[in-house]
C-alpha cells in the first residue's frame, strides 16, 4: 500500500521532472570501476567536507560581524557565549585544514593514476580551478577572526600584487579598498567568503562531476572500461556507483570523520598549525608579529614565493607553479596512465616532486635563514623540472604492457618488484615471525569474534 | 637508487636547520598545570582577582561562567571570587581607566582573555617567575624580565617571591644571563610559590578557552559512537561486495 502510494507519487514527480532518470543516469547506471583503493574516497570526502563547511559557515555568519571593531569580539563570542558555538567554530577551522589535506591527497591520486590524461583534461582543468577557488576561499576566510596573523597575513599576501608592473598597486589598493588592511577590506573579503566564492565554487562542482560522469571514472589500471562492455552495453568491469560505492563511500566517510573528530575535540589548534598562536591576538596595525607564515596549506608556495630573491619574480614563480598544474594534461604525453605501467623515470620524477612539495611545505612555515632559502631554492627547482621534463621523457618513456582487464586494487606484496619490496617482505617476514605479533593477532582476533557473535545475536533479535 | 638515500638525507638536513631556526632568548620552563584539577583552577580565579584584576581584565569571561565551570556555589562565587559590588553576570573587568594606564606605564594593560593560547602556559610561567631587579634608570619599575625585556608591568610577585637579581656570565664575548638567584626571602617558599604560579597560569588556560571542559568530555562519546559506526558500516560493505570478484 505504502509502497504503491510512493511509487505514484514517483510518478507525479517523473512527470514533472526527471528524478528517476537522473538517479538512475548519476547512482544506479553510472559504472564506476570495480576496483578503486583508498586514493578513490578523497573526492567524495571533498565534496562532504564542503557540505560541512558551508552548514557551519551558515551557523558561524549569525553570530559573526564583519566589522574591524568587532570581528575578534565576535568571534570570541561565538566560542564562549553562542550555544554549541565553539563545536560550530571548531568544525569550520578544522574543515578548513582538512579540506586542503583531502584535496592534496585527491590531486595526488591524479598524477599518481593519470587521472588528468586524455579525455579527463577538462575534468582536471574544472579540479584546478575548484582549487585555486579553494585557496581564494581559505585565504579571505583567514582574514574574518582579525587576529594578528589574519591581518598580516593578508598584507603580505595583497602586498604581492603591487609587484605587478604598471597596474600593480591600483590592483592592491582595489582589493584592500583601503592603503592598508582595514575595515573596507574585511567586509569585501566577507562577502567573497560567504556569497561569492561558495557559490562559484558549487557551480564548479557540478561542472566537475558532469565532466567525470561524461567520461567515466579512471582506476589504479589507467585503463578504459567502457572499452571491454558486455551485450547489454554495461563495462564488464564496472559496477553500480550505488549500492557499491555508496556503502563504501560511507564507511571512507566514517573513518575520516573519526580522524576529523579526533584533531576537532583533542587538538584543534594541532600544534599552532590549524589555528595559529599569534591569530589569539587581536589584529594590530602598529605591531608586526615576529615571524609572519601563512597557514601550512599555503606553504608550498609560500616558499616558491621566498625562494626568488626578486619580489615581481618571487610572484611569477609562485604564479607559475600553479599555472604549471593546470596544463599538465599537455606536457604529459605519455599513453600510459597509470603509475603501475609507466617508466621508472616517472615514478622517481613523481617521489621528488612529492618529497619537493613537503618539504617546501615545511620550509615555508619556518623563518627564511639563508640556509632554508638555500633549500627552498633546490626544491623549487626540483618542483618545477617535475613538469619541464615530462614532455622530454613522456613520449619515450619504456612502459609495461597494459592488462586488457582491471586487475587489483592494491597490487598485493607478493607481486611487486623492485629491491625495496623485497626489504619490506623481508622486514615483515621478520616481524610476523615474532610472537608478540602473533599475540596481537589472537587477541584482535578474539575481540573480533566477539564483536561478530553479538552482532549475530542482534541479528537474530530484530532482523526475522 | 644512490640519489634517493642522498636526496632523504638532504632532507633531513634541511629540516634540522629549520628546527634550528626556532630560537629563544631563554629557554622555558615547563608550567605543570592541569585545567581538569578545579581546585588549582578556582584558587588561580582567587589571586587572579587580588593580584592582576587592577590591571588587567578578562573580558570574555563572565563570573557565572567561572561558577558554572569551576562547580562554584553562588555564595562561595562572591565571597571568594567576585569583587565587592560585581554582578554575576558582568565579565572580568578591572577598574583601572586605561587613560590612566597609558599615563601611569606607559601602555594599557592587555586583555588577558586570550593570553594563554596565544603565549602558551610554559611562557606565562615562566614570564611570572622572570622578574629581576634592574636598577638601571631605563627601569621606572626597578625591575626587568627574563622572557619579556623592558616589560611595562611591574612584578605584583615581589613579596610572594622575594627579589632575584641575574647572574651574568661572559658568553662569546656577550653578556648573557644564566640565571636568576634570590636575594631577599618571600613569604612563600619556593614550593608555595610554584604552585601559586602554577595555579594561576592554569586559570588563565582555562580562562583562554572555557568550553574546553565540554570539548573533551564530549569527544569521547562523539569518536566511540562513529568507531561502532564504522565497524557497522565496514560489515555492510563487506555484505554488498561479497559478489564482486
Amino acid at each position: 500500500m505504502a509502497s504503491e502510494k510512493a511509487k505514484s507519487l514517483l510518478g507525479w514527480i517523473d512527470e514533472r521532472f526527471p528524478l528517476s532518470s537522473f538517479v538512475s543516469e548519476h547512482l544506479v547506471k553510472y559504472y564506476a570501476p570495480k576496483n578503486f583503493n583508498f586514493l578513490y574516497f578523497f573526492g567524495s570526502l571533498a565534496l562532504v567536507v564542503l557540505v560541512i563547511q558551508i552548514l557551519t559557515g551558515i551557523f558561524l555568519t549569525m553570530n559573526y560581524k564583519p566589522d574591524a571593531a568587532l570581528a575578534f569580539d565576535s568571534v570570541e563570542y561565538i566560542m564562549r557565549d553562542v550555544s554549541w558555538g565553539w563545536l560550530i567554530r571548531y568544525m569550520h577551522s578544522t574543515g578548513a585544514s582538512a579540506f586542503f589535506i583531502v584535496v592534496y591527497l585527491h590531486m595526488f591520486r591524479a598524477l599518481f593514476y593519470g587521472s588528468y590524461k586524455q579525455p579527463r583534461e577538462l575534468l582536471w582543468l574544472f579540479g584546478m580551478v575548484i582549487f585555486v577557488l579553494l585557496m581564494a576561499e581559505a585565504f579571505m576566510g583567514y582574514l574574518l577572526p582579525w587576529g594578528q596573523m589574519s591581518f598580516w597575513g593578508a598584507q603580505v599576501i595583497i602586498s604581492l600584487f603591487s609587484a605587478i608592473p604598471v597596474f600593480g598597486e591600483d590592483l592592491a589598493l582595489l582589493i584592500r579598498g583601503d592603503y592598508v588592511i582595514a575595515d573596507a577590506t574585511l567586509n569585501r573579503f566577507f562577502a567573497f567568503h560567504v556569497i561569492a566564492v561558495p557559490l562559484a565554487l558549487a557551480g564548479l562542482v557540478v561542472l566537475h562531476l558532469t565532466a567525470l560522469h561524461t567520461v567515466g571514472s579512471n582506476n589504479p589500471d589507467g585503463i578504459e572500461i567502457k572499452k571491454n562492455k558486455d551485450e547489454n552495453g554495461i563495462p564488464k568491469d564496472g559496477i553500480p556507483f550505488h549500492p557499491y560505492y555508496t556503502v563504501k563511500d560511507l564507511f571512507g566517510l566514517c573513518v575520516f570523520l573519526i580522524v576529523f573528530a579526533l584533531i576537532m575535540f583533542y587538538w584543534p589548534d594541532f600544534g599552532g598549525y590549524f589555528l595559529e598562536a599569534p591569530n589569539f591576538e587581536p589584529a594590530d596595525s602598529m605591531r608586526t608579529p615576529e615571524h609572519i607564515a601563512p597557514v601550512w596549506y599555503f606553504t608550498p608556495f609560500y616558499s616558491i614565493l621566498r625562494a626568488v630573491p626578486d619580489k615581481l619574480g618571487g610572484v611569477i614563480a609562485m604564479g607559475g607553479s600553479i599555472v604549471v598544474l593546470f596544463i599538465l594534461p599537455w606536457l604529459d604525453r605519455g599513453e600510459v596512465k597509470s603509475i603501475r605501467y609507466r617508466s621508472g623515470i616517472f615514478k622517481i620524477a613523481l617521489l621528488l616532486f612529492v618529497i619537493s612539495f613537503i618539504a617546501l611545505g615545511i620550509l615555508g612555515t619556518r623563518p627564511a635563514t639563508p640556509t632554508a632559502t638555500l633549500f627552498a631554492r633546490f626544491f623549487s627547482a626540483i618542483y618545477f623540472l617535475f613538469f619541464l621534463t615530462l614532455p622530454i621523457y613522456s613520449t619515450r618513456e619504456k612502459t609495461k604492457p597494459l592488462p586488457e582487464r582491471l586487475t587489483h586494487a592494491i597490487i598485493p606484496l607478493e607481486q611487486l618488484e623492485g629491491w625495496h619490496w623485497n626489504l619490506v617482505r623481508r622486514l615483515l617476514a621478520f616481524i610476523t615471525a615474532s610472537g608478540a605479533y602473533r599475540r596481537l593477532k589472537e587477541t584482535i582476533a578474539s575481540y573480533m569474534d566477539k564483536i561478530g557473535g553479538a552482532m549475530e545475536e542482534i541479528k537474530k533479535k530484530y532482523c526475522k | 637508487m644512490k640519489p634517493m638515500k642522498t636526496i632523504i638525507a638532504l632532507v633531513f638536513f634541511a629540516l634540522s636547520f629549520g628546527v634550528q631556526a626556532v630560537e629563544g632568548s631563554s629557554p622555558l620552563l615547563k608550567a605543570n598545570v592541569d585545567v581538569f584539577d578545579l581546585e588549582s583552577v578556582r584558587r588561580g580565579a582567587g589571586y587572579f582577582v587580588d593580584y592582576c584584576m587592577g590591571c588587567h581584565s578578562i573580558k570574555h569571561l563572565r563570573y557565572s561562567r567561572v561558577g558554572k565551570d569551576l562547580k562554584l556555589k553562588d555564595d562561595v562565587l562572591r565571597k571568594d571570587i567576585m569583587p565587592d559590588g560585581a554582578k554575576v553576570h558582568e565579565s572580568f573587568l578591572t577598574a583601572m581607566d586605561p587613560e590612566d594606564a597609558v599615563k601611569w606605564y606607559g601602555v594599557a594593560p592587555p586583555d588577558l582573555s586570550l593570553v594563554a593560547r596565544a603565549r602558551g602556559a610554559d611562557w606565562l610561567y615562566s614570564y611570572l617567575k622572570g622578574f629581576y631587579i634592574d636598577q638601571s634608570p631605563t627601569r621606572p619599575t626597578g625591575v626587568n624580565n627574563l622572557y619579556f625585556k623592558d616589560v611595562a608591568m611591574p612584578n605584583v610577585f615581589w613579596d610572594l617571591q622575594g627579589l632575584q637579581k641575574p647572574v651574568i656570565a661572559t658568553h662569546e664575548g656577550s653578556q648573557v644571563i644564566e640565571r636568576l638567584e634570590k636575594v631577599t626571602k618571600g613569604k612563600l617558599s619556593d614550593e608555595e610559590f610554584d604552585q601559586t604560579m602554577s595555579d594561576l597560569v592554569a586559570f588563565l588556560v582555562y580562562a583562554a578557552e572555557p568550553a574546553q571542559y565540554a570539548r573533551l568530555t564530549l569527544g569521547k562519546y562523539v569518536i566511540f559512537v562513529l568507531l561502532v559506526l564504522a565497524i557497522l558500516l565496514f560489515k555492510l560493505k563487506k555484505e554488498y561486495w561479497k559478489d564482486i570478484k
